[in-house]
């Protein structure tokens, strides 16, 4: 399904300053059953945010009202783990358009994009500048602009680039997906396959 | 044409570019699609909303594995999101005329157990399913990944997904491996070495004289846990053990049809003078039988050793000791005696025969201890058949386990085979993450006979003084 297009996304963020945070951790398989996308978002970080009983627990930043914004600030290595897209469904269902951190996993930063979530790699200093910045004011702003492909600390005005494919960048900018491009080749697909 | 020497990932992947995008990913042909009844509903939902239909529904193949209960399959499923997928999956499948293997099915299984052992998965190939171990298909010499719903849809509709080719790691494993270690635990090391974050855009070819004395079960779980290191796949160079397996197979090519493809699959190796992007060495002789002790795979060391301090290892302390604090153990402790109440043994990472062999060694003659509680789970209806003409059955049976139906169980807690919350299990699948086998559970990740010897003693024990 095609998504809004990206282009420069100015908001207070979220800050996970947790390291490997896997995709079980982001939606718990128990939450996988649905087979419409929808209402994913209510089981974001399920776990971390509630207890058995089903009360959300104060000390999880996603209860924390003082915390709020469309930009997700995660650790080292964030959506390792399965391949589940719900994940990036539910930090998308949720709110979030912009998850940063230091590393992702590879299926995880793809299925991000696929569903118009932009995934921003930063350096680990910047990062860590990034959750300076939010310990300092909780509503501390980022700007990430996607055509510059930059990402700024508007406090400090800080700021670095990241990268991101031109092919991939045309996509978030425009809302395009990957499912109109191959419907565009299929004569091209058909003949390969006929050859091979 | 250059004549450089390649890559055997090279020679799979280069051979499936349909395009390539300037600044941009490869469209990327599919050989073989896998799919189950948890990441394809959106997909088919998908192609509806966009008037789409399936282009190639012989490269498809369904089977329900991750929701399925593993006893009384012949009931109606009692859980009405996973009885709904299930029928969902049923649906779509006949609706696009795609092969599903549900539940009853003779051929049903765990979709890693069962593409191989019906000769759907091959050398040469691109193989796709929306589940991150299908890099276990890359044991045989095929470019096998998980990918996300989205691309599921992309495969559906035009039987290409757009990726940006991976960059190359081989790891070579070399020398003999030392009594009571598995694949499991040669991956298991390779994991705590690298970090489940080490391999994060690479694709990995596991080379060196202990994957070439491996049998195909072992490649599959060593293949099977590349995804853990983080590398999209891993895939070892296909030979005689390879064409003996998959040799008088279903749906592996027959007659004319053979000689033509072994012919093609004898040249898919690395070229010597090929160049990885990185290539590291291990000896086998430094492996021994491993266990997990933290909330990731890449918290694993031998049996015999202590949990590390946070001090030794690279960044990350707070991350390290809320993983710590989460599992109950603190730095230094020994894993050797500590407390079991569950052991699960099965997955596509070890729900194969020889797993159940190597489990059936130690258990034999001896006793389940009371207190734990034993999920022995087949990864397929052919190895749970394998099992009975075996005479492991009894075995097991005489021991005190009972054997259970086919599926993903204790692996994911999405069925009803869940480890309680505050309850350790000593698990022979592949993910130790925090609530992986239900919220709150505890897993301790380790081989077969790992698995084994625990049910046994009812602690974590060392195998080896079984064998």
């Amino acid at each position: 399904m095609a998504y809004d297009s990206f282009k420069v996304l100015r908001s207070s963020a979220v800050p996970l300053p947790i390291e490997n945070v896997d995709t079980d951790q982001i939606i718990p398989a128990r939450f996988l059953k649905a087979t419409e996308r929808k209402g994913f978002g209510d089981n974001l970080f399920r776990d971390w945010r509630y207890d058995k009983n089903d009360q959300a627990k104060s000390d999880f930043i996603l209860n924390n009202p003082t915390y709020s914004g469309k930009i997700l600030v995660g650790g080292k290595n964030f959506g390792s783990g399965s391949s589940r897209e719900h994940a990036a469904w539910a930090i998308y269902d949720y709110g979030f358009r912009c998850v940063v951190s230091s590393f992702f996993a590879d299926i995880f930063r793809g299925n991000s994009i696929n569903v118009g979530i932009l995934p921003v790699q930063v350096s680990p200093e910047f990062l860590h500048q990034i959750f300076t910045a939010m310990e300092k004011n909780p509503k501390a702003e980022l700007e990430v602009s996607l055509p510059e492909q930059t990402i700024t600390i508007v406090s400090t005005g800080a700021s670095e680039s990241f990268e991101i494919n031109g092919y991939k960048k045309n996509n978030l900018l425009n809302g395009f997906d990957d499912i109109d491009y191959l419907q565009s080749m299929k004569g091209e697909i058909a003949t390969f396959a006929l050859n091979r | 044409m250059s004549n450089s020497p390649k890559t055997l990932f090279d020679k799979v992947w280069d051979s499936h570019v349909v395009r390539q995008i300037a600044d941009g990913p490869d469209v990327f042909f599919i050989d073989r699609h896998f799919i189950h009844e948890v990441t394809s509903p959106v997909a088919f939902l998908g192609l509806e909303q966009r008037g789409l239909g399936v282009l190639f529904p012989e490269k498809t193949f369904a089977t329900a594995d991750h929701n399925t209960p593993t006893i009384n399959q012949h009931l109606p499923v009692e859980d009405p999101l996973s009885a709904n997928q299930l029928l969902q999956l049923e649906k779509n499948t006949s609706k696009y005329g795609i092969s599903h293997w549900g539940l009853g099915n003779p051929k049903n299984g765990i979709v890693h157990v069962v593409g191989p052992e019906n000769g759907i998965t091959l050398p040469g190939m691109t193989i796709v399913c929306g589940d991150s171990h299908t890099s276990t298909h890359g044991a045989f010499g095929a470019i096998a990944f998980g990918i996300g719903t989205s691309e599921v849809e992309m495969v559906l509709s035009s039987q290409c997904i757009m990726q940006p080719k991976p960059i190359k790691m081989r790891i070579n494993v070399n020398g003999q491996l030392g009594k009571g270690v598995t694949p499991k635990d040669v991956a298991l090391y390779i994991i705590s070495k690298l970090s489940t974050s080490g391999a994060t855009g690479y694709f990995v070819e596991y080379a060196g004289d202990v994957f070439e004395n491996m049998s195909m079960e072992g490649r599959m779980t060593v293949c099977n846990l590349s995804i853990e290191m983080g590398a999209r796949g891993g895939m070892i160079a296909p030979d005689q053990t390879t064409f003996d397996y998959i040799n008088g197979r279903e749906l592996a090519p027959k007659g004319a049809d053979w000689d033509k493809q072994l012919a093609y699959w004898k040249t898919l190796k690395t070229d010597s003078g090929s160049v990885f992007d990185k290539e590291i060495t291990f000896l086998a002789s430094d492996i021994e039988p491993m266990i997990t002790y933290g909330t990731n795979p890449g918290m694993g060391m031998g049996i015999s050793r202590n949990i590390p301090q946070a001090k030794d290892l690279e960044g990350g302390a707070s991350s390290y000791a809320k993983s710590l604090d989460y599992m109950g153990f603190e730095e230094n402790d020994s894993m050797i005696g500590k407390k079991v109440d569950y052991v699960f043994i099965g997955s596509c990472t070890n729900g194969r025969i020889e797993d159940f062999r190597a489990f059936a060694s130690i258990v034999k003659g001896r006793k389940k201890a009371d207190h734990v509680t034993a999920w022995v789970v087949p990864g397929s209806h052919v190895v749970e058949a394998q099992i009975h003409e075996e005479g492991i059955y009894d075995i097991l049976t005489e021991a005190g386990f009972a054997l259970r139906q086919p599926g993903c169980s204790a692996c994911l807690a999405m069925n009803d085979d869940k480890i309680p919350a505050g309850k350790y299990a000593v698990s022979t699948s592949n993910r130790n993450f925090e609530g992986r086998q239900g919220p709150g559970s505890r897993t301790l990740l380790a081989s077969p006979l790992v698995a084994a010897a625990a049910a046994i003693t009812g602690v974590v024990t060392d195998p080896r003084q079984f064998l």
